[in-house]
């Protein structure tokens, strides 16, 4: 189980979370919506570690430890995968041994034997079959000349094939048109089970349409506004945010 | 590197350059003040140089006149030339007089005696690279008795190598067994007028290697793979002369991916190499001399002059993977003289902390037809800085000659810097030259990236690095490559976050 309590973080001085709470049991998926600069990918990037963020109060466990002193690859061996909103190139290094040397790190600290290229190459082609990958896309230098749709499409590929506890997918929609959501939703779809726990991050409820959340959480001002089954999301849908934002204004003016 | 390196030949820093004209009047004037009859039994000059020191070392090695009179005729001219101001490089003016010419290799007192009195860094950087017990032993300089296997290996490998005809063999050792092809070949590449520190080294040479490959042979096993060890102690002024008859085949290997043990400061070798028609040499480079530490203090000056020269048909490539001295100078070139020649250039030149590297290469199109490529690749990290300066000249003749360069630059950190220089001259109207650069960043975001896939930040860095240079290290030997590869992220440590 994932639980976050009271969560302060910010970045530059700047506190973007203002104590957040949320909890994920095994197999549940989860929504992240909200207005722009709510806080919905420094969430993203906070539980995958990135040091650009601090923080400063608060607990995030996963399975009972404290993570928040772990380093991004240490979060990952643990299970915490990211997809992110804009992958990064690297010239020179192709998809496959890209991935083959992040599944062995991740294997070889948890105490697993290392995959062999041919081994590795199996379990590749098996996994880039569910996000409908094309095999050229592997030998080539890891997302260099990738669409933005082959891009994502890279990311959930990797997902599959790193199999995490916990995945947050940080607007994997954004850039896609219908097509490529829809073939990326259903990758995400396969890869739902009982034991995993899935954060999905969105600004729009389309992908929600395709990826089916337990619980939707608003989050408006680095806290969440409101929470709720799918049909708040549907809802949002028709009201747009700024309802919700005027209401968390007027709640806190009310407050002071 | 041992921390006991720069105890004994460092260069004093203080000491201020004097004037061409004065340096002359004064080393003329040493001459006379010493002016001592060497002793052939005493095994180390004390620092100094002028011709009688020459002289001894020339008949310590047991030369011909010829020999010596070439050595003397390069100092000669040394003393009437100026150390070249141009490369992008600092450093505090160099005594020549303060450095010893000459020493026989050190007597087992002042080695270390076990590993443990190596610096746990190097032996660190060992264990990474993988590299055995006994060549660890050897590298680190330490006084062994036992006989390593490299040796008879390397015996072995010689009986096979003559049986083809091809000699491979310290140049000392050549001068006294073919006087004929040395007196040929050395100086013919390099003029000892070339330049300054290439007269040095025609001056004051140590020892260094000779390949003569016969023609039509193709030497069947790369050269100084097995060598290694051997190959180490040749000093500080190195001269490599290699030949390639008509039709035939090499691939050398220089250097080491080990860190070296050298309390020499000074480095000015010189590397010719001639391929006749249809020959084709390959030499590749590892270059891993003491750098100087995290705030620049020691580390190696390398002055290097190498240059090749491509008759018809034939084929020069250099390979180098430049990872440490403090100050690197060094322009491997080919001078493309023969129709249809061949000239290649692959560099991966790594600069971290202090260090400083000038480097890149000279392609001069003299035939029809030749064609040459460039790839270059600096990487830059701490407050190094690291420049590509690049000749490409199409001469007249070079009636559709082409070139094609690529030179890439990667910046690590906020503090250090990457510059270009290159240079085109072209006299053929149907000759072509195209120039490409780029300079790119390591990414936070890459190796946050890396990281939240399970990769470490070291390896994340490496394995980028290892990217960028990806096209150089694939013209490297497989093992030499592999070797390469970890020396880069070694190089690199500690140099992001």
């Amino acid at each position: 189980m994932l639980e976050i309590k009271n969560l302060k973080a910010s970045i530059e001085d700047k506190e973007i979370l203002h104590g957040l709470s949320l909890q994920v049991r095994p197999g549940e998926v989860h929504a992240i919506m909200g207005p722009n600069g709510s806080g919905k990918s420094t969430l993203a990037r906070v539980l995958a570690g990135s040091d650009d963020y601090e923080v400063t109060g608060g607990e995030i466990t996963l399975d009972g430890e404290d993570i928040i002193d772990l380093e991004p690859d240490e979060r990952a061996q643990r299970g915490i995968f990211m997809a992110f909103q804009y992958p990064v190139e690297i010239p020179g290094v192709s998809n496959t041994y890209f991935l083959r040397t992040a599944l062995n790190s991740v294997r070889k600290a948890r105490g697993e034997e290392e995959l062999s290229g041919g081994d590795f190459l199996k379990l590749a082609r098996e996994k880039a079959k569910l996000v409908d990958l094309d095999p050229d896309l592997m030998k080539r230098s890891l997302n260099v000349g990738f669409s933005g749709g082959e891009k994502k499409r890279n990311e959930i590929f990797q997902m599959a094939v790193l199999d995490p506890r916990i995945a947050i997918l940080d607007e994997t929609d954004s850039g896609l048109d219908i097509d490529a959501l829809r073939v990326v939703a259903d990758g995400v779809n396969k890869l739902r089970n009982e034991d995993r726990m899935i954060i999905v991050v969105t600004h729009y409820q389309r992908l929600l349409n395709y990826i089916i959340p337990d619980h939707v959480h608003v989050l408006v001002g680095g806290q969440i506004a409101k929470s709720g089954d799918k049909s708040l999301a549907e809802e949002l849908e028709a009201t747009g945010y700024t309802e919700l934002e005027r209401e968390v204004r007027n709640a806190a003016t009310a407050n002071t | 590197m041992s921390p006991k390196t720069n105890t004994h030949h460092t260069l004093p820093e203080e000491m201020h350059m004097s004037t061409t004209a004065e340096t002359i009047e004064r080393l003329q004037k040493q001459q006379y003040k010493y002016g001592w009859v060497t002793d052939i039994e005493q095994d180390t000059l004390p620092p100094g140089l002028n011709e009688d020191v020459i002289r001894f070392i020339s008949k310590k090695k047991n030369e011909p006149e010829w020999m010596l009179d070439w050595r003397l005729k390069a100092y000669r001219h040394w003393l009437t030339m100026k150390e070249p101001k141009w490369p992008k490089v600092h450093y505090p003016p160099i005594d020549y007089q303060a450095v010893s010419y000459y020493s026989s290799p050190k007597s087992d007192e002042d080695r270390p005696k076990s590993l443990d009195d190596i610096d746990p860094k190097i032996r660190e950087t060992y264990e990474k690279l993988g590299i055995p017990l006994n060549e660890q032993l050897a590298l680190a300089g330490v006084a062994v008795d036992a006989v390593f296997d490299s040796v008879s290996v390397g015996t072995t490998f010689k009986e096979k190598l003559s049986e083809l005809g091809i000699i491979f063999c310290a140049i000392s050792e050549a001068i006294q067994d073919h006087p004929e092809l040395v007196k040929k070949y050395i100086g013919s590449v390099v003029p000892t007028t070339d330049n300054y520190f290439a007269a040095l080294n025609s001056a004051v040479f140590s020892d260094g290697s000779f390949v003569y490959i016969p023609k039509g042979v193709r030497c069947p096993m790369e050269l100084s793979t097995y060598f290694r060890i051997n190959a180490m102690n040749t000093g500080q002024f190195e001269r490599t002369l290699i030949v390639a008859e008509e039709g035939s085949q090499v691939s050398y290997l220089e250097g080491c991916t080990a860190p070296m043990r050298d309390e020499n400061q000074l480095h000015a070798a010189v590397v010719e190499l001639v391929a006749l028609d249809n020959a084709n040499i390959k030499y590749s480079t590892v270059q891993n001399w003491y750098p100087g530490d995290e705030n620049g203090k020691g580390g190696i000056y390398n002055f290097v002059t190498k240059r090749g020269i491509a008759h018809t048909n034939s084929k020069i490539s250099w390979t180098q993977v430049e990872t440490g001295s403090a100050i690197t100078w060094k322009y491997p070139s080919v001078i493309l003289k023969g129709d249809n020649a061949i000239g290649e250039f692959y560099s991966v030149a790594v600069t971290n902390n202090y260090q400083q590297a000038d480097t890149g290469t000279k392609m001069v199109h003299i035939g029809k037809n030749t064609r040459s490529n460039i790839v270059s690749k600096g990487i830059s990290a701490g407050r190094s800085n690291n420049s590509y300066r690049g000749l490409v000249q199409m001469m007249k003749g070079a009636a559709n000659g082409r070139n094609y360069t690529q030179c890439d630059s990667m910046l690590v950190g906020n503090e250090c810097g990457a510059h270009t220089f290159p240079y085109i001259d072209v006299r053929n109207s149907t000759a072509q030259v195209e120039h490409e650069a780029t300079t790119t960043k390591i990414g936070e975001d890459q190796i946050f990236y890396c990281q939240q896939r399970g990769i470490s930040e070291e390896d994340a860095v490496s394995m980028i690095v290892n990217g960028f240079c990806k096209e150089v290290l694939a013209e490297l030997p497989m093992e030499f490559a592999v070797e390469a590869q970890k020396l880069l992220a070694i190089s690199l440590e500690g140099s992001v976050g």
